[in-house]
């Protein structure tokens, strides 16, 4: 490849709107960012502030009402919905503040779902979801059912799924908010690890000091503006 | 996503809804319990009556004055023993023309009394009708000419009238008038609902002059093969013709009998089918709705799945299969139970079902078309949900 690779995100002036009931609310007022290839973020702000918003439209979880969003090189508007699917699918890994798992299926299973989706045959899904929950310290929880597991064990899940399709980019939205100070160190260590190990490109929103901490580049977002970017322009 | 992945996680679906799948499928299941049980019943009955149809004899073409339909009352009969014997002519064959001459009326037996069909015949009836006796003989030919007053019993006339004692030789009494019992028929059971068991045949002459008339009501006439029917049904009927212009004389063959009646069981079969079907739509409907509730509830489910990568189709065919599953496997139930019904019938009662193929087949497929048609819409529903939206849902 001679070519640079393209950054893991690139936004151009999104905005997003929703509009209830002829309230329309402006979510995000224009927001450019650039986020390199392995590169760590943390998005702070108040509540409110639009923050799960860009997260989502990061994600291509949503479309945005007007701007320019590439991932990875690929602009993202006017694909079908193949294809954005599998973008979410192989590009990008999502993480939740609640989780999200399948409930009476065992972590092996929901690690190996997004797998499913990308066609790939049992016997490997099952190799690969036992390397990735390997990899997050759960090796020994395969079998068990988010039920039967802590909130700390059930985010790892849910990284490892996150992390199962080798992204380029893993996106998680307050990933430490439903856990305790000891849970939510281990988890930020493990994203810490996967960071700097495999060079995914990690973005959380997080309202904690502590969590914004691990990131080296900080974006403050306001009524739906970034209003300080200490990494904008330079990159890493 | 592979259709063995989607087969996989809507039977799972399904087992942990384990009560509500089972009440969802009942619907179909009773639908397709009662298109197999109706057509089966309505398919033996259909057989059941060409059996008796068949029973009767075999080539055999019926003479009658007027318009002929099964049930009603026949036309006023101006045909006389003469037109019978100039019908004898046209056949050729005498022997294979028979007669018949019906009234009700009562029988007695010492204290004994029951209102019978008589049926003034003569000794070709047997050339024209399979009709075997148990005991004694038939009317003969001297029966006829010298009117006598002899009779031949039906089974069940004979058992009503005698019980265990033996009627041949006896005196009964038909409409206060004493004939002598020669011979008792074999049991052969019924024809158009009607028990041929609780006739009894005497001379026609003889009838004629019990009943004051000397008019017939019709004739039969056996072809000796299946090739001389149609021959002989046409030529019966435009000798009669031309004997009485103007009136109008039908004749129907055997071939032509059951083919009407045949058609007419299969229409019953069919309307039977069709109520049935409906039955079967209303459990698709019941499909259609669980489905719906079904996709409301998992809404973050669909949500978390599309935001790992499940394409709308994925999310589509994983409900579909889901419903489909559901109308087949309830559909399979009801044709193992509708089998088993069926037999249950046949065994219990005297309703001759008869199991066919095709009904089982069709409402098989019948089930499965109807849980794609009724699943489509909710699994679109769910397949189009919008990630972030399903995600937040509560
Ligand atoms: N689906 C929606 N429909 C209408 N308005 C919405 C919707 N989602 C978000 N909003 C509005 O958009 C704004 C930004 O919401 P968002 O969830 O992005 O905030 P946030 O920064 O993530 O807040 P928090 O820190 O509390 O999670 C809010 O004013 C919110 O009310
Ligand atoms: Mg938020």
């Amino acid at each position: 490849m001679t070519a640079p690779a393209p950054p893991a995100i690139e936004a151009v002036d999104l905005t997003r709107r929703y509009d209830l009931d002829g309230v329309s609310v402006e979510a995000l007022r224009g927001v450019s960012l650039r986020i390199g290839q392995g590169e760590f973020a943390a998005i702070v702000g108040p509540s409110g502030s639009g923050k799960s918003t860009l997260m989502h439209l990061l994600g291509c979880l949503d479309r945005p009402t007007s701007g320019v969003l590439r991932i990875n090189g690929v602009e993202m508007s006017g694909l079908s919905d193949t294809r954005l699917a599998e973008l979410r699918n192989r590009t990008i890994g999502f993480v939740f503040q609640s989780f999200h798992l399948l409930a009476r299926t065992t972590a092996l299973d929901n690690v190996a779902l997004p797998l499913v989706y990308w066609g790939v045959g049992r016997a490997e899904r099952r190799e690969r979801a036992r390397t990735a929950l390997e990899s997050v310290g759960l090796g020994h929880r395969m079998g068990h059912r988010p039920s039967q597991m802590s909130g700390g064990e059930q985010q790892r899940v849910a990284i490892a799924r996150a992390l199962v399709g080798e992204p380029k980019v893993l996106l998680a939205d307050e990933p430490t908010g439903n856990l305790d100070t000891r849970n939510g160190t281990e988890v930020m260590a493990i994203l810490d690890r996967l960071n700097a190990e495999s060079g995914v490109a990690v973005v959380l929103v997080t309202h904690e000091p502590e969590v914004a901490a691990h990131a080296r580049r900080q974006i403050h977002v306001r009524d739906g503006r970034i209003e300080l970017d200490t990494g904008a322009g330079g990159g890493p | 996503m592979r259709g063995r992945e989607s087969f996989v996680m809507a039977l799972e679906a399904l087992r942990v809804n384990r009560l509500r799948s089972a009440l969802t499928m009942l619907g179909v299941i009773i639908g397709v319990l009662a298109v197999v049980v109706l057509v089966s019943v309505g398919t033996g009955a259909k057989d059941a009556v060409e059996k008796q149809i068949s029973g009767l004899g075999t080539n055999i073409i019926l003479v009658v004055p007027g318009q002929l339909t099964v049930g009603a009352a026949p036309t006023q009969s101006r045909l006389s023993l003469a037109d019978v014997a100039y019908v004898r002519r046209v056949v050729g064959d005498p022997a294979k023309v028979t007669v018949s001459l019906q009234s009700g009326e009562t029988v007695r037996v010492g204290r004994t009394e029951a209102f019978v069909t008589i049926i003034g015949t003569d000794q070709n009836l047997t050339n024209v009708f399979q009709r075997p006796l148990a005991k004694g003989r038939h009317l003969s030919e001297t029966d006829v000419d010298t009117r006598r007053r002899v009779a031949v019993l039906g089974s069940e006339v004979a058992a009503r009238m005698f019980g265990d004692v033996d009627p041949v030789g006896r005196q009964v009494s038909i409409a206060g008038a004493r004939f002598r019992v020669v011979g008792v028929y074999a049991t052969v059971g019924q024809t158009f609902g009607l028990s041929r068991d609780q006739e009894v045949h005497v001379p026609v002459t003889t009838a004629q002059r019990m009943l004051g008339v000397d008019r017939v009501n019709g004739l039969a006439v056996g072809a000796s093969g299946p090739e001389e029917v149609e021959a002989l049904q046409g030529r019966v009927v435009a000798a009669l013709t031309e004997r009485y212009p103007g009136e109008k004389f039908s004749a129907v063959t055997q071939t032509q009998l059951l083919g009407t009646i045949g058609s007419v069981l299969g229409m019953l079969t069919g309307v039977l089918a069709a109520i049935a079907g409906i039955s079967l739509l209303v459990g698709g409907v019941g499909v259609s709705n669980i489905m719906l509730v079904s996709v409301r509830e998992r809404t973050k489910e669909i949500g978390l799945r599309k935001a790992l990568g499940a394409r709308q189709r994925d999310v589509l065919a994983q409900f579909l299969i889901e419903a489909v599953l559901l109308t087949t496997i309830g559909g399979a139930i009801g044709i193992v139970l509708g089998v088993g019904g069926a037999v249950a019938i046949r065994s219990f009662t005297e309703v001759p079902a008869t199991i066919t193929w095709w009904s089982i087949a069709l409402a098989f497929g019948v089930s499965a078309v109807v849980g794609v048609f009724f699943g489509v819409a909710p699994a679109r529903r769910a397949g189009r949900l919008d990630p972030v939206v399903a995600l937040r849902a509560e």
